[in-house]
């Protein structure tokens, strides 16, 4: 990393650049009250493939400060840009990268014709010109209004001429305990003058603020514009990235999990989302976040993967999420039942794509989750619905008869929640897991010992995964339904029996569970439902909400029914 | 000719005459049409060819009444209000007695294009082709319903013969006395009820049903079936109905020149050509 100073006006910044001379240039500007090293993680990420720059913002770090207040003007601000860029890329387009008040000073630079940048995009930090606008119509969105104004307590507090300094005063000791408790950030000691670049920060909103907000210019993108919308965001509410809209031709909105230091918090995924924008607007392809980041044009629907998608409850599954909207990857190991789930999508005007896949192959899992990324993207539904039956007593059960069990139905869940779900914490957008446990996993019976064992071990799978992932705004839910009339009885295996009592208990289960007649296709309506209000554990039909409510009521009843012999022989 | 030869010539030719009703009403329908005038216009038509009485009086199904969507019951099969749209699917079933025999036909089909009718129609070849098989095999009747079933399963339609009274598959169509019409009763010829009532009756002490449902829990019995495989995807119904004879020899469908079979045909040749 080399160091530089560059002279703009009155001040004179600290500037710095990394990463190979003739890749593409990336500068990262910082925000308020941070310096470039809020960067520090991001930008060493990105310097292994673009030249990256930062600089500290007048009054901020080792720059120094304008003589008066009057020197954080937006258009003071744009200078000190012009300078670095004239100082350490002179020339180049530039991908212009802003955190915060980085954002809202170069919309200044992004909305000016003639921008000298390729690409601009912004991370919590609005212009205020568009703020001013979209402020304009409250009446619109009253909530929306109150939610942002409740957030922005701080930029009226910064108006009067001593409040926001000595606001900062106190606030400064205190502000790594801010940190902590906003956004988990454990900071090291603050920087020296921490308090004085922070008190004289005060500057950057009593210059700017009421003036563009209360007269908005119409500002227009000049460059296509990312926008990063992180929905923890304590300061600028996911609202204001629709002021936006009517002033940016080309724009694309990422919405994501995390909190307004996301760039700190998470560098690993705010470097992917940058190198992915600054590669697409290199000439490279457009990745399929990006696409479905598209604000104008249309955009491809979420992506979701059923597991079992064959038949039954996967097959209904997959046809529901086609229906709202989706995209499907059809998962099963019967491929021609797969090709026929994802010709029944396509008939309801769903993209779908049929994969033979083994649930149970943790390699074949692996490489289907790899494809899946390559080919379509991170999904944002996981259904692991692939499940087989077998019945008959513990004694009976062979050692391969657990084996085949555990791997599809539990196996097929560990491998799918895994693989997807570290594919969606990594993408930091948020998603869906739904794993199809039963009824049986919280009804112990002496007729279903090993498919229970293996639907018990989902749901407690599914409650854990729930707690571990809840921070990534991932949802995990168990579906546990009833007796529901789908191919799995036909094919269940019933141990320690002959062929032909096998034939027989199978008929007269299929019997069973057609009178039944509780279908698919309601279980398919509750697991959208399970996405959609992101419920934890889900019960569906009756016999499943009886069974779950006496396992809790009374245990020791429950286990005077397991005794019972219920299926047919 | 002997008397069975004749009996059975006499069935084809009202299953013709059905067929030809239906075709050509279908390619009447305009959008606009309601389900009752289209039911008129198939009285009419078989009116006009001088039959004797109704096995049943004429139905006709539009949109997702195909399917028999929503909370479905038995006085909604009779013909409504429905207005026929562009894309949407249609059924007209009819049930002619002529000459002492019944017919009884279900005619499926969409006003313009409709992708999901093409796949059931298209489908219904599957079934047309199982259900001889098992019957020649003398797999017992409700063995045949659930394997139906499970094609339905495989194919991922919902089975909609279900809805029908009693949840037939097919039913037994007898030869009825000639004489002066008797009327009808909730769409059925009083003539026809009768007759089920008396087969039925029969029926029962041998151990078999004129009606074929999931029930049916006997090896086929002899005699004229009208067998009516009814299906269903995302709102959007078809079937076909025709006479299967099922003799000592074993079962065969009584005609294999009507339009669905020779569509069938066609596209086979398409695909071979």
């Amino acid at each position: 990393m080399s160091a530089h100073r560059v002279r703009s006006g009155e001040v004179s910044l600290a500037a710095w650049a990394q990463g190979p001379e003739d890749a593409p240039v990336v500068l990262l500007a910082h925000g308020y009250p941070d310096t470039h090293e809020v960067w520090a993680g991001v930008a060493g990420i990105l310097a292994a493939r673009y030249r990256v720059l930062t600089y500290d913002v007048r009054g901020c770090g080792e720059s120094s400060a304008p003589a008066s207040e009057g020197g954080y003007t937006l258009e003071a601000l744009r200078g000190d840009l012009l300078a670095v860029l004239e100082a350490l890329a002179p020339g180049k387009p530039v991908h212009l990268v802003g955190h915060d008040w980085g954002a809202i000073q170069h919309w200044e630079t992004a909305t000016e014709p003639g921008t000298p940048l390729a690409s601009f995009t912004a991370i919590s930090g609005p212009c205020l010109d568009h703020v001013g606008h979209w402020a304009r119509g409250l009446l619109k969105h009253p909530g929306a209004s109150l939610e942002q104004l409740l957030k922005s307590w701080y930029v009226l507090a910064f108006q009067p001429p001593l409040l926001g300094r000595a606001l900062w005063r106190t606030l400064g000791r205190a502000w790594p305990t801010v940190l902590r408790r906003l956004e988990g950030i454990e900071s090291p000691a603050l920087p020296e003058g921490f308090s004085a670049d922070a008190q004289r920060g005060v500057g950057l909103y009593r210059q700017n603020m009421l003036q563009r907000l209360l007269k908005p210019r119409v500002r227009r993108a000049q460059c296509p514009v990312q926008l990063v919308t992180p929905l923890g965001d304590h300061f600028v509410s996911p609202h204001l990235a629709d002021a936006a809209e009517p002033f940016v031709e080309q724009l694309w909105r990422r919405e994501v999990e995390g909190g307004h230091w996301i760039v700190r918090t998470a560098p690993e995924r705010v470097a992917r989302w940058i190198a992915e924008w600054v590669d697409f607007r290199e000439g490279g392809p457009e990745s399929h976040a990006l696409q479905q980041a598209r604000v104008h044009g249309p955009r491809p629907g979420p992506l979701a993967v059923v597991t079992g998608a064959g038949s039954g409850i996967g097959r209904e599954t997959a046809l529901a999420l086609a229906e709202s909207g989706c995209r499907v990857v059809i998962a099963d190991l019967d491929g021609a039942a797969a090709q026929r789930t994802a010709q029944l999508c396509s008939l309801v005007g769903a993209e779908a794509t049929p994969v033979v896949v083994d649930v149970g192959d943790a390699a074949a899992m692996e490489r289907f989750a790899a494809a899946v990324e390559r080919e379509h993207g991170v999904p944002d539904v996981v259904i692991n619905n692939a499940g087989i039956g077998l019945a008959g007593a513990f004694l009976d059960t062979t050692v391969a008869d657990w084996d085949k069990v555990l791997r599809v139905n539990l196996w097929g869940v560990i491998h799918g929640s895994r693989l997807f779900g570290r594919q969606m914490v990594a993408r930091g957008q948020g998603g869906h897991i739904v794993n199809v446990a039963s009824m049986a996993a919280f009804t112990p019976s002496k007729m279903l010992p090993a498919y229970s064992t293996s639907k018990a071990a989902v749901l407690m799978l599914t409650e854990c995964l729930r707690a571990e992932l809840a921070g990534d705004g991932i949802g995990v839910s168990a579906i546990c339904p009833g007796i529901i009339d789908t191919p799995i009885t036909g094919a269940t295996r019933f141990v320690g029996q002959t062929a032909a009592q096998q034939e027989r208990s199978r008929t007269e289960a299929q019997r069973l569970y057609r009178k039944r007649n509780f279908t698919p296709r309601q279980v398919a309506a509750r697991v959208m439902e399970a996405v959609q209000r992101d419920l934890a554990v889900v019960p569906v039909a009756p016999e499943a909400h009886g069974a779950h409510l006496l396992s809790r009521l009374s245990p020791a009843l429950m286990r005077r029914l397991a005794k019972l012999e219920l299926t047919p022989h | 000719m002997n008397d069975r030869a004749d009996q059975l010539q006499r069935f084809t030719e009202v299953q013709q005459l059905a067929y030809r009703c239906v075709e050509s009403v279908a390619e009447e329908l305009d959008p606009g049409i309601t389900e009752k005038q289209a039911a008129t216009l198939l009285t009419d038509w078989l009116e006009r060819e001088g039959i004797d009485d109704w096995f049943h009086r004429p139905f006709a199904w539009f949109g997702d009444r195909t399917a028999f969507a929503g909370r479905w019951h038995p006085l909604k099969f009779f013909p409504s209000s429905r207005r026929l749209e562009p894309g949407m699917p249609f059924i007209l079933d009819v049930a002619p007695v002529k000459g002492g025999v019944a017919a009884d036909v279900g005619y499926a089909g969409s006003l313009g294009k409709n992708p999901i009718l093409e796949l059931l129609l298209a489908d219904l070849a599957e079934y047309r082709s199982l259900i001889v098989r098992l019957v020649n095999e003398r797999v017992p009747f409700a063995e045949i319903s659930r394997r139906v079933d499970v094609l339905a399963a495989r194919h991922g339609y919902e089975v909609r013969h279900r809805a029908y009274p009693f949840g037939v598959l097919a039913h037994l169509v007898t030869p009825v006395e000639q004489g002066p019409r008797q009327g009808s009763v909730g769409g059925f010829g009083i003539r026809t009820l009768t007759e089920l009532g008396r087969q039925a009756w029969a029926a029962r002490r041998e151990g078999w049903s004129p009606l074929w449902n999931a029930q049916s829990n006997h090896p086929p019995v002899p005699g004229i079936w009208a067998v009516e495989p009814h299906l269903a995807f995302r709102g959007v119904g078809a079937k076909f109905e025709e006479l299967l004879v099922v003799d000592e020899a074993g079962a065969r469908w009584l005609d294999d020149d009507l339009p669905h079979v020779r569509r069938w045909t066609q596209a086979a040749r398409g695909v071979a050509a």
